[in-house]
């Protein structure tokens, strides 16, 4: 029987793993990057289930143990972290407080990703500084799996920009 | 120095799998070698990104495959504990960088191949695999883009890297039939509907291939001659050199760990 007891303290328990951050984009909480994809309760014992945004994104085994630490100091003890692959990951997944987020720090936020397999086919990516739409590409890859280089030709500032997958 | 290399019960479904991680292993490792060394940062970046990611496929299919054998293996010992002959990568995958339009070459061939195959493997009827066809069918696609946009620049550039990319495409061409070769066991695989047969993506292959030389105005070859034995642990004397170098620390200090 579920009670309101149980659903409070699954509360409590997403709430303390909502609150992880990515370490590499620190802005943005697991909950924003739609990583976040289930906080399950059985007693008092929690497991969580996160998916990968790349498959090698090193940032995974980093985010399961913060995950464990915030629900060890919630006093969630032995916590489980399971790693889920279906469905993939996409970035629109990211809620619209994370792209907000992204944006305030200086990285352009994915755009929807129906383009994703035109070849070569033309993006816009609104300029994260001034908001131009004046900018090129620089490199398909950035400094992280999940982002490419870019520069505005308004305000001439090179910028991160989120990738859609 | 020597630890001994483990034993895999190569069942049809655990050499699939250790097929296709040996592929993205051995790949990403070759990749990983730009590190440092690329003509320029952006692409520095860009290749090691695309070894990050064949790395990360590896480990899923590594995992998976030590999984189903159900024995003492893991993902590690899979990689590390290996021998030459025991590896099962096509050979492709193997060749070494040579120049920056052998090494686009080579991954244009197999990132137009892998990108039609995990898209149709996302209906196999393993769930696992499915699983991890979704998530490398995504990277397999950025990863053609790249190299194709890298091939049009090659070809279409000046004498010099016109004829380096021709030169990397007549030498690598032999190699690439061995990714449409099927033995019994992954024929019963694909009759499962857990496996794809690398047949029926052929035709749309090498229209990638021809579309994106057409517009780098390089020519494919005609030679219909492919050499194979990868897949059986049959391998150039490229892969040896590889290993001693991915496997020296885990060979040297058994267990090592971070």
């Amino acid at each position: 029987m579920v009670t309101v007891l149980d659903s409070e303290l699954r509360q409590r328990a997403w709430d303390a793993v909502a609150s992880v951050v990515d370490p590499e984009i620190p802005v943005l909480t697991i909950a924003d990057l739609g990583v976040l994809r289930d906080v399950v309760l059985d007693g008092d014992q929690v497991e969580v289930a996160i998916t990968p945004t790349y498959s090698g994104c090193p940032a995974m085994n980093m985010i399961a143990l913060e995950i464990e630490l915030a629900l060890e100091r919630a006093g969630f003890h032995q916590p489980k972290v399971r790693t889920v692959l279906s469905p993939a990951w996409t970035t629109d997944w990211m809620s619209e407080e994370g792209r907000r987020k992204l944006r305030a720090y200086g990285i352009a936020p994915p755009q929807a990703s129906s383009s994703r397999r035109a070849l070569f086919g033309e993006q816009a990516v609104a300029c994260p500084q001034c908001g131009s739409d004046k900018t090129e590409l620089l490199s398909e890859f950035g400094s992280t799996s999940c982002k490419a280089l870019w520069r505005c030709m308004s305000c001439r500032e090179p910028f991160d920009y989120f990738k859609c997958h | 120095m020597a630890v001994a290399n483990i034993q895999v019960s190569e069942t049809p479904l655990v050499l699939y799998a250790l097929r296709r991680a040996d592929d993205a292993l051995i790949l990403g490792h070759r990749l990983s070698e730009w590190c440092g060394h690329a003509p320029m940062l952006e692409e520095d970046m860009a290749l090691s990104n695309i070894a990050l990611d064949l790395i990360g496929q590896a480990r899923e299919l590594y995992g998976y495959a030590a999984k189903v054998e159900g024995k003492d293996n893991d993902e590690d010992k899979l990689a590390y504990l290996r021998d030459v002959r025991q590896y099962r990568n096509l050979l492709l995958v193997e060749q070494p960088n040579g120049d920056f339009a052998q090494t686009l070459v080579r991954q244009f061939f197999y990132s137009a191949f892998t990108d039609l195959y995990w898209r149709a493997m996302m209906n196999s009827r393993d769930a696992t695999l499915a699983a991890i066809a979704a998530k490398s069918e995504k990277e397999s696609a950025y990863h053609l883009r790249h190299a194709s946009e890298w091939i049009i620049r090659l070809g279409d550039g000046t004498a010099e890297s016109h004829a380096r990319a021709q030169g990397a495409i007549e030498h690598l061409w032999a190699f690439t039939g061995e990714m449409f070769a099927v033995d019994d066991g992954e024929r019963s695989l694909i009759d499962a509907g857990i496996a794809v047969d690398p047949a029926t993506l052929r035709g749309r292959w090498l229209k990638t291939l021809s579309d994106v030389a057409n517009e780098a105005t390089l020519a494919l070859p005609q030679n219909d001659w492919m050499q194979q034995g990868g897949r059986s642990g049959r391998h150039s004397e490229h892969l040896g050199h590889l290993l001693s170098e991915l496997q020296s620390m885990q060979r040297i200090f058994p267990g090592l760990t971070w």
